[in-house]
């Protein structure tokens, strides 16, 4: 037998009393969604902008690789996708759009649509996700509910930038993916 | 060594040992507090109990659910009885890229495997790329805790292995530069490497994809510049729906670390056009532990640490006191079902507060648990003098006129002999505490003269 | 005290009878002054606790059975003590022939102060005990049978002893850094993991201290004994007593 036999079959040979899958209620959030959002974002050490402010960010920052994939923002990109993301590695700033937000932690999601390539919103030295605020749902209930039966090779929560602490405990941003998350709410 | 042994050798150096204790109960504090703002946490620990519960009855199906949706995906996936087939897929695969390097990310069921030595040996050069779990890479030892590889180190031993292997500056213990140094050091491993390996926190039978949370993104950088990627999931870590996520997401962090989600949390479903996906469901001793019924609900974890943290045993012993892949109260109740003779001072390392059970997501009832092993390991690995001291006492508590002669004897010795005896080195209880004074009747006693 | 008032009896753990008679006689005078009709059953031994977390549960049927056979015919039992409780109603083996009596027993069985507040259902007790007092909530009671919030659990915060103790006139009730972290004794633990228990019980002596305990008080008196070894051991400046005591001495 195989080892896929094997296994099947060890578990087979197991009685486990029956229980009924339970059903999951739809919990939400207290509190007003777009400020809960914020504050989530701002607890995972990332920044929340208007469009305005981020306008007036972007030239400042003075980036000089930026990809941009976000439908708000399509001129700020100073150069194409690659088709292999290697070339990326010392991409300055990512700009991409966010398919909707999640309130009780800050959590954004994103699937291969939004990303071109899989590895743009981790190998970029800095993120910005555009946001929709009409695109906030309050727990991650109502977030896989929104997701639902959607099909992508690939999708992520993005909740902040990356982080790490694993030295003492001593909380350092910018481990090996973005040194920085803004959030930008449109 | 025996886990009293270890933590005694712990305890030795007690200004670490206070402040291992200190950090991680830090973490269990922020863990408290946060659980405290989710007004449906009880409820939610429930439901994710609850769904373990219909996984553990329903394994076999939602397996192969899982493995025709991830196949019709475009994953390959890979059965293996035990650690050495885990091992042996994972290299049948490198050498079928000609590739002698491995990146990783944090997988503990690789761990649990020893895959590290295991492809050390075929000569590829395999990379941890967790920070936690490079620094401990570095000094050729296993992680700690599962969630906080590296906490039993402090960052002067940080700095000055980091100068050794890394060229950091002599002396410089800061974290963050520390960490931006090991940001650099990993990137190049992350762009050269041609296969990527990652553990698996979820996998969803309906739908074929799993999950894998990361605050670092290090599994993210691995996999997405990689040719392949490798997954590594243990048979249990199976969930039926895609919604059954909302809940163990929102659980998973805040026990883990007391964050309200970690900052990556990605899902596979199908490979990159041109690129491999594989995915290693691997046994190795679950299978065993769903037939034992009073353990099977050990298979419940869902490897937050949360245990570990709250463990008072735990904090002041280290993680590497239980010399077990899974160390702590949930790794003294999976780990006597693979090994029971190496483990059996595990079940004991506990004054079954019940901390563990109070603190777990999924509800799994480890200090139960721990004392169910111990009467299982009392019947094949009982010390002899303990055994008949127990069976002496059980002689004496059912017969009370036998209790009542030893209890008075008992009293009549404690009043007579000299302290220096009593309290003589290898009299454990002597060792460090007094005892109390010795009144001059029990109570029964007094109960016969005053009420009767 | 009315004739057809229940019948409750005294439950005295084997190492209070031993070495602890004063904590007995609080449990006795404190149930009495509070209306009980209450009985020391004579020929009680040891719940079997000890040797069951040491794993020979199996070996403890006849304590177990001696037990039932002892208690079977109040209408309560009560005893000084969460964990020999626990042990009885949860950890017990179940004995062939006396399964009825021994789960009618399982559902009469209390610890002292929960039986003060969910049977006798006593709010609060009139009474001085002008001290300083730092609870320490033994694990078997707190997260066994319940008798206080678990600081892990979302749940709205209760300490059924505190309620007792918190409104004696003049008692101080101590805020502890850790609320319930326990202290180290767990039975053979005390022994076989000797250098953990130890550090265990210091660090909640140090709690205490830090934040003036004057008396340190607990529900179970294995946790208080194993504390109160330590402290003397140190020259610490603890006094301790079962919480039985206090209440015996402050509504006397």
């Amino acid at each position: 037998m195989s080892s896929r036999e094997n296994i099947l079959a060890a578990i087979k040979g197991i009685a486990v009393e029956q229980k009924a899958l339970p059903e999951i209620p739809d919990f939400g959030v207290q509190g007003e969604l777009t400020e809960t959002f914020i504050q989530s974002i701002l607890g995972n050490k990332g920044e929340v902008l208007s469009k305005v402010e981020f306008e007036s960010w972007l030239p400042k920052a003075g980036f000089s690789k930026i990809v941009s994939l976000s439908f708000h923002f399509p001129e700020a990109s100073t150069l194409t996708l690659p088709e292999d993301p290697h070339e990326l590695e010392d991409l300055g700033l990512a700009i991409l759009d966010g398919q909707f937000g999640v309130a009780e932690n800050g959590a954004i999601w994103l699937e291969d649509d939004n990303l071109g390539l899989r590895a743009l919103p981790f190998i970029t030295e800095h993120l910005v996700i555009v946001l929709d605020r009409k695109n906030l749902v309050e727990t991650m209930h109502q977030g896989y509910n929104r997701i639902a039966d959607a099909v992508s090779g690939f999708g992520v929560f993005i909740a902040g930038p990356s982080k790490t602490a694993d030295i003492e405990q001593s909380l350092v941003i910018g481990a090996h993916g973005a040194k920085s998350l803004r959030v930008v709410l449109v | 060594m025996s886990h009293p042994e270890n933590a005694a050798e712990f305890l030795k150096d007690q200004a670490k040992s206070k402040w291992h204790d200190e950090t991680l109960w830090f973490v269990r504090d922020k863990r408290d507090r946060i659980s405290k703002t989710i007004p449906e946490w009880e409820e939610l620990r429930n439901l994710a109990s609850g769904i373990k519960d219909n996984v553990l009855a329903n394994l076999g199906s939602y397996l192969e659910d899982f493995e025709r949706n991830a196949q019709k995906n475009g994953i390959q996936v890979h059965w293996a009885k035990d650690g050495e087939e885990h091992n042996q897929i994972v290299l049948d695969i490198l050498q079928k890229q000609n590739c002698n390097a491995i990146v990783k990310s944090k997988s503990i069921l690789t761990e649990e495997c020893h895959l590290n030595p295991f492809l050390e040996k075929h000569g590829v050069d395999v990379v941890d790329t967790d920070l936690g779990e490079r620094i401990v890479q570095l000094l050729h030892q296993p992680p700690s805790h599962i969630v906080l590889p590296a906490i039993h180190l402090k960052k002067g031993e940080i700095s000055a292995l980091f100068h050794e292997k890394l060229l950091t500056e002599k002396g410089n213990e800061d974290p963050a530069y520390l960490t931006q140094a090991a940001r650099l050091h990993l990137r190049e491993k992350f762009l050269k490497a041609k296969v990527a390996l990652t553990g698996v926190n979820f996998g969803v039978a309906e739908t074929g994809e799993f999950v894998v949370c990361t605050n670092e993104g290090n599994a993210d950088m691995g996999v997405h510049l990689a040719d392949v990627h490798i997954a590594s999931m243990g048979i249990e870590k199976i969930i039926p729906r895609r919604k059954d996520l909302g809940v163990f997401l929102r659980l998973l962090a805040r026990s883990a670390t007391g964050q309200p989600v970690t900052n990556y949390n990605s899902h596979f479903r199908s490979p990159s056009p041109g690129k491999e996906l594989h995915i290693i469901l691997v046994d190795n001793g679950r299978t065993a532990q769903l037939a034992r019924e009073k353990f099977k609900n050990s298979l419940k974890c869902i490897r937050c640490g949360a245990c570990m943290n709250t463990c008072p045993i735990y904090r002041r012993s280290g993680g590497f006191s239980y010399d077990s892949t899974v160390p702590g109260p949930i790794g003294s109740i999976l780990s006597p079902g693979l090994d029971m003779k190496k483990h059996s001072t595990l079940p004991f390392a506990s004054t079954l507060c019940g901390s563990c059970s109070d603190v777990c997501p999924v509800k799994i009832n480890i200090h139960e648990q721990l004392f169910e092993w111990r009467q299982e390991i009392t019947k094949t690995h009982g010390e002899m003098g303990k055994g008949l001291s127990m069976k002496l006492a059980n002689g004496i508590f059912k017969s009370p006129l036998a209790y009542k002669i030893s209890g008075n004897l008992m009293r009549a010795a404690l009043k007579a002999l000299p302290d220096s005896l009593i309290y003589h080195p290898i009299n454990a209880w002597g060792k460090g505490r007094n005892l109390p004074e010795t009144p001059k009747e029990s109570f029964q006693q007094w109960y016969q003269k005053n009420r009767s | 005290m009315k004739s057809d008032s229940p019948h409750i009896a005294l439950f005295i753990p084997c190492y209070v009878d031993q070495f602890y008679p004063s904590v007995g006689i609080a449990s006795l005078e404190l149930l009495e002054k509070l209306g009980c009709k209450v009985t020391f059953p004579l020929g009680q031994t040891c719940c079997g606790q000890p040797l069951a977390n040491a794993g020979y549960k199996r070996d403890t049927v006849g304590t177990t059975k001696h037990f039932i056979e002892l208690f079977k015919d109040f209408d309560y039992v009560v005893a000084p003590s969460g964990s020999c409780v626990l042990h009885v109603k949860e950890h017990s083996p179940v004995i062939p022939g006396l399964e009825k009596e021994q789960a009618e027993l399982h559902h009469k069985v209390f610890e002292l102060t929960e039986f003060i507040t969910d049977i006798l259902k006593i709010e609060k007790l009139d009474g001085r005990f002008p001290h300083r007092v730092g609870f320490h909530s033994s694990c078997h009671g707190q997260r066994g049978l319940r008798l206080s919030s678990s600081s892990e659990l979302n749940q709205t915060p209760f300490n059924k002893a505190r309620r007792l103790l918190e409104n004696l006139e003049g008692l101080e009730w101590v805020e502890l850094n850790r609320t319930d972290e326990c202290c180290g004794f767990g039975g053979t633990f005390a022994v076989t993991e000797e250098a953990l228990s130890i550090q265990m019980g210091k660090d909640r002596l140090d709690d205490h201290l830090q934040h003036h305990t004057e008396i340190l008080t607990g529900g179970d008196m294995s946790c208080i004994m194993h504390l109160q070894g330590i402290a003397t051991r140190n020259k610490q400046p603890l006094k301790f007593l079962h919480i039985a005591e206090i209440l015996n001495q402050a509504i006397s």
